[in-house]
């Protein structure tokens, strides 16, 4: 399997890079971590902006970087999203698209090109100055100018932070389709829960300049001793399959294990049987109870084992990892009622789902 | 009547030298402006005040200086000697030089600000877009910071065709070699020729009006970013 791997040593005054990664170069992976943490000089190190003397990058054995050679930024076969859309402000946005495409090597195909520009939906702005695109509409630009280059890593700098909530869900489809669509593996800085939730495969936490955990984002999100908190983001992800719909409610059910009990009710978002979704389920939606309750309005509730117990960010509260059906649920409860339900690792307990959400 | 073929003479040598200035310092200007906008040497301040010097100095300074330099036992005269060139001051060469550092800053400047207000962002932009950096001088720097170039040559043209002081610490009154309008103008006015001195005095004026109107109309800075 293809491989990134990147090793970086910065001291800075004030500041200090010191990682060394090996990365599946597919999907998307989220470098994650607090603003101040290393992410983006990371990124910026990996694509050669930043010069780190002693660094080494190689992506599937091309070595890009290391102690004898650092290839120029411009030889590096990357596609790099800056957080500002950062068009050339004297070229149309058709201009910009083929300002890389046709420097690049092994030019990027008509038929390929006129793709990307689809998968962005940019086709009727092509023409437009970059003063008359929207804040969103630059940034879809820039995305397919990064992609015209035909990169064989795409290097995206928080493409949606520069952006207020409205435009955030106009180009959140997009990079969800490119996701899906797109061979090219993606390194993605993200500071923001919901946008790792929603795009990323694997997940590297950084802080401090260090990444602290590394992995697939499902594994990942559902451990406990995360040095980093996430205070109300905490939760899981977990990919599943839909299975049913039903039409009187407009819901439909979502499995992630093959235990017929590992399934929720989600609104229906139109997808087929069959469809593969994702959903994420935030610890602080998740209530424990040790009996199958009636009576009540919350349609989700799911028999589990308890994993694993660990305190959370206030010292009243504490995470609560459950097993259902082989994937793990993350509940957060006050100490007092873990302590109450006598919860201890391998109690049976129901988890009662007060909220999914379905992300894409 | 108009002009005499003396005042002729001297407007065509103003225009040559001002526009062979203008070129060489475009050329010379360009590099320096760009590592004084990006560099992050403590020679910046230095570099940057040497180029500045022609502002606040008197031509006659300036000249005086080039003059010793490029004389018989300067060492640029030295070395121009021993090429076979013989000595600049008193010939058009000598005036392009002297020309060249007085109106450098008029040159640099605007490129220097220009230069700095487009940042690093497209810069490496064009890099992640597989462009050298020669290239992207070319197909990103250019385009962007034109109205910095355009008010550069401008500006370095029109100084040079205004200069006075130095023309005369360095090239005299040589008809048609160092005899600049200006030069011509000052011998008018000496020779009580007023008439022939109020015709070049006022087409002075209408050029350097037709010149920062040009400045302030095709490159109305603040309407653009």
């Amino acid at each position: 399997m293809s491989h990134i791997h990147a090793r970086f040593k910065l001291d800075w005054p004030g500041f200090s890079l010191d990682v060394d990664l090996d990365l599946p170069a597919r999907g998307v992976t989220a470098l994650f971590g607090h603003s101040g943490s290393g992410k983006t000089t990371l990124l910026r190190c990996i694509a050669g902006l930043e010069r780190a003397p002693g660094g080494y990058v190689a992506i599937d054995g091309e070595v890009w970087q290391d102690a004898d050679r650092f290839l120029p930024t411009h030889q590096r076969p990357l596609g790099y999203v800056f957080q500002e859309a950062s068009l050339f402000q004297h070229l149309s946005a058709r201009g910009n698209l083929e300002y890389g495409r046709k420097r690049a090597k092994g030019v990027m195909g008509r038929a390929a090109l006129d793709h990307v520009i689809e998968l962005l939906g940019i086709g009727a702005l092509l023409e437009r100055r970059p003063d008359q695109l929207s804040g969103g509409e630059r940034q879809r630009v820039a995305i397919a100018r990064a992609l015209a280059v035909k990169p064989r890593l795409l290097l995206m700098d928080e493409p949606l932070a520069a952006l207020d909530l409205a435009r955030k869900q106009e180009i959140l489809p997009y990079l969800e389709r490119l996701h899906d669509e797109l061979e090219i593996p993606i390194l993605y800085v993200s500071h923001s829960p919901d946008e790792v939730a929603r795009l990323a495969d694997h997940i590297v936490v950084m802080q401090a300049g260090r990444s602290v955990a590394s992995g697939p984002l499902v594994e990942t999100l559902a451990r406990l001793d995360l040095p980093i908190r996430l205070g109300e983001d905490a939760g899981v992800v977990l990919d599943a399959v839909v299975e049913e719909r039903d039409t009187q409610w407009q819901l439909a059910r979502a499995a992630f294990a093959s235990n017929a009990d590992a399934s929720v009710w989600v609104r229906d978002g139109g997808h087929a049987i069959g469809h593969r979704v994702r959903v994420r389920i935030l610890a602080r939606d998740v209530s424990l109870a040790l009996t199958r309750h009636s009576g009540t309005s919350i349609q989700n509730i799911l028999p589990g084992v308890v994993a694993e117990l660990a305190d959370d960010t206030h010292p009243a509260l504490a995470l609560v990892r459950i097993n259902v059906g082989g994937a793990a649920l993350v509940a957060r409860l006050t100490r007092r009622s873990a302590h109450d339900l006598g919860l201890t690792p391998g109690s049976i307990i129901y988890a009662q789902i007060k909220a999914v959400a379905l992300i894409g | 009547m108009g002009f005499a073929d003396a005042d002729l003479a001297a407007i065509w040598l103003t225009l040559r030298l001002a526009g062979v200035t203008t070129a060489l310092l475009l050329l010379t200007g360009t590099p320096i402006a760009w590592w004084l906008a990006r560099t992050r040497s403590g020679w910046k301040g230095p570099v940057g005040a040497v180029v500045a010097l022609p502002i606040v100095l008197p031509p006659t300074v300036i000249g005086f200086y080039l003059l010793l330099a490029m004389g018989p036992h300067g060492p640029v005269g030295q070395l121009t000697q021993s090429l076979g060139l013989g000595t600049l001051p008193f010939t058009f060469w000598g005036l392009v030089v002297a020309s060249v550092f007085y109106s450098m800053p008029f040159v640099v400047q605007p490129i220097q600000n220009a230069i700095e207000a487009l940042g690093e962002r497209p810069l490496e932009v064009a890099a992640t877009l597989r462009a050298s950096p020669w290239d992207c001088f070319w197909s990103v720097v250019l385009p962007q910071a034109r109205p910095g170039f355009l008010t550069a040559g401008i500006l370095g043209f029109a100084h040079t065709v205004g200069e006075f002081g130095v023309v005369l610490m360095i090239g005299g009154n040589i008809p048609g070699v160092t005899r600049v309008v200006s030069v011509q103008i000052y011998d008018h006015v000496e020779a009580l020729e007023y008439a022939e001195a109020h015709w070049l005095a006022a087409a002075m004026v209408i050029f350097s009006f037709l010149v920062l109107l040009a400045l302030y109309t095709l490159n109305p800075t603040g309407r653009r970013k």
